[in-house]
């Protein structure tokens, strides 16, 4: 039951990711050009209504459906780690027109040779877990 | 149901998408979950045993399991979306856009989700597309983990919740990809 409820609430998200174009290279690019609102207004009001959503949920203490409280964890104060990590990020992001979550609906998309970036990603990751110590965080 | 299915297979608003993005992430929420795609890769780092390179691997993956499931979802929604909701036109991309494209050599900018020249089994063979596809999904890979999320745990979850490190990670993601878009593209793409 579990299993379904994740897995649909996933293939609701891979949907929306491709039928507004979120998926697609271009879209990214052109975002990183200025020179169309479209990816603004999706994440803009996907923020917005995120933010009145976990401020109701915080004001009337709701809970999840399994009756825990829905608890939000805060994360650690500083700078390098999310500037450097983030740029980072940004530099593959614009790159490959994908971030994580367009890199999985891609392949659901037919783009066979997404799972080259689906595996390079994790093998960053993999290197970021070996050389953690040694990064400014 | 065909008017629906038809109705449907239009390419969706931003105003459409944006909250059914942050509907998406409120559902995780109730069933006890938040939303971060990110997590993913280091879950398949910790299954395949990276817990033996790096401590940082080394965790209960099995409570994370969740994740995996909602990302086979996103991959069964994007076979969805192609195979029932699919339209024909291309993506209506702003003109100057598409004039740039074509100086750096892109053909049919928004005829496809992706550039075809880049992204095909063919390209990674190239330096181009060997640099796109296998540097940028390291990048993509290392940066997220670094910074503590990608798109969806930062940007949608962080600033949802007034998270100050989930904006400085947000100023990272464009101070990478503007450096990427306007100076390092130009010279990969004629690559």
């Amino acid at each position: 039951m579990k299993f379904l409820t994740y897995l649909s609430i996933g293939t609701l998200f891979g949907i929306i990711m491709t039928k507004s174009q979120a998926i697609s290279w271009y879209r990214i690019y052109e975002m990183f050009r200025f020179d169309s609102f479209h990816m603004y207004g999706i994440i803009g009001s996907a923020v917005i209504l995120g933010m009145i959503s976990v401020a109701l949920i915080k004001k009337y203490k709701l809970r999840s459906t399994t009756g825990d409280p829905i608890t939000f964890s805060p994360k650690n104060m500083s700078i390098p780690r999310y500037l450097f990590g983030g740029t980072i990020f940004g530099l593959g992001w614009a790159m490959t027109g994908a971030c994580p979550g367009p890199i999985y609906t891609l392949i659901g998309n037919g783009y066979g040779v997404i799972l080259v970036v689906l595996f390079s990603a994790i093998l960053g990751t993999l290197t970021y877990g070996i050389l953690r110590k040694r990064l400014p965080h | 149901m065909e008017s629906l299915v038809e109705w449907m297979s239009q390419p969706w608003p931003w105003y459409v998408a944006g909250p059914l993005i942050a509907f998406t992430m409120v559902l995780l929420l109730f069933v006890g979950k938040s939303f971060g795609v990110s997590d993913t890769l280091r879950t398949t780092c910790a299954i395949g045993g990276g817990g033996r390179v790096s401590d940082f691997f080394d965790f209960d993956w099995r409570k994370q399991t969740w994740n995996l499931v909602f990302v086979l979802g996103a991959i069964i929604g994007g076979f969805i979306a192609s195979t029932w909701l699919q339209q024909p036109d291309p993506i209506p991309l702003a003109q100057d856009t598409i004039e740039r494209l074509q100086e750096l050599g892109i053909d049919n900018p928004g005829e496809n989700y992706l550039p075809e020249e880049i992204f095909s089994w063919e390209s990674l063979f190239t330096l181009r597309g060997f640099v796109m596809l296998v540097i940028g999904g390291f990048l993509i890979g290392f940066g997220a983990r670094y910074a503590g999320g990608c798109t969806s745990g930062h940007a949608i979850s962080g600033l949802s919740n007034l998270q100050v490190p989930s904006l400085i990670a947000v100023v990272g993601f464009f101070i990478g990809g503007l450096i990427m878009t306007y100076l390092l593209l130009p010279v990969i793409l004629t690559l």
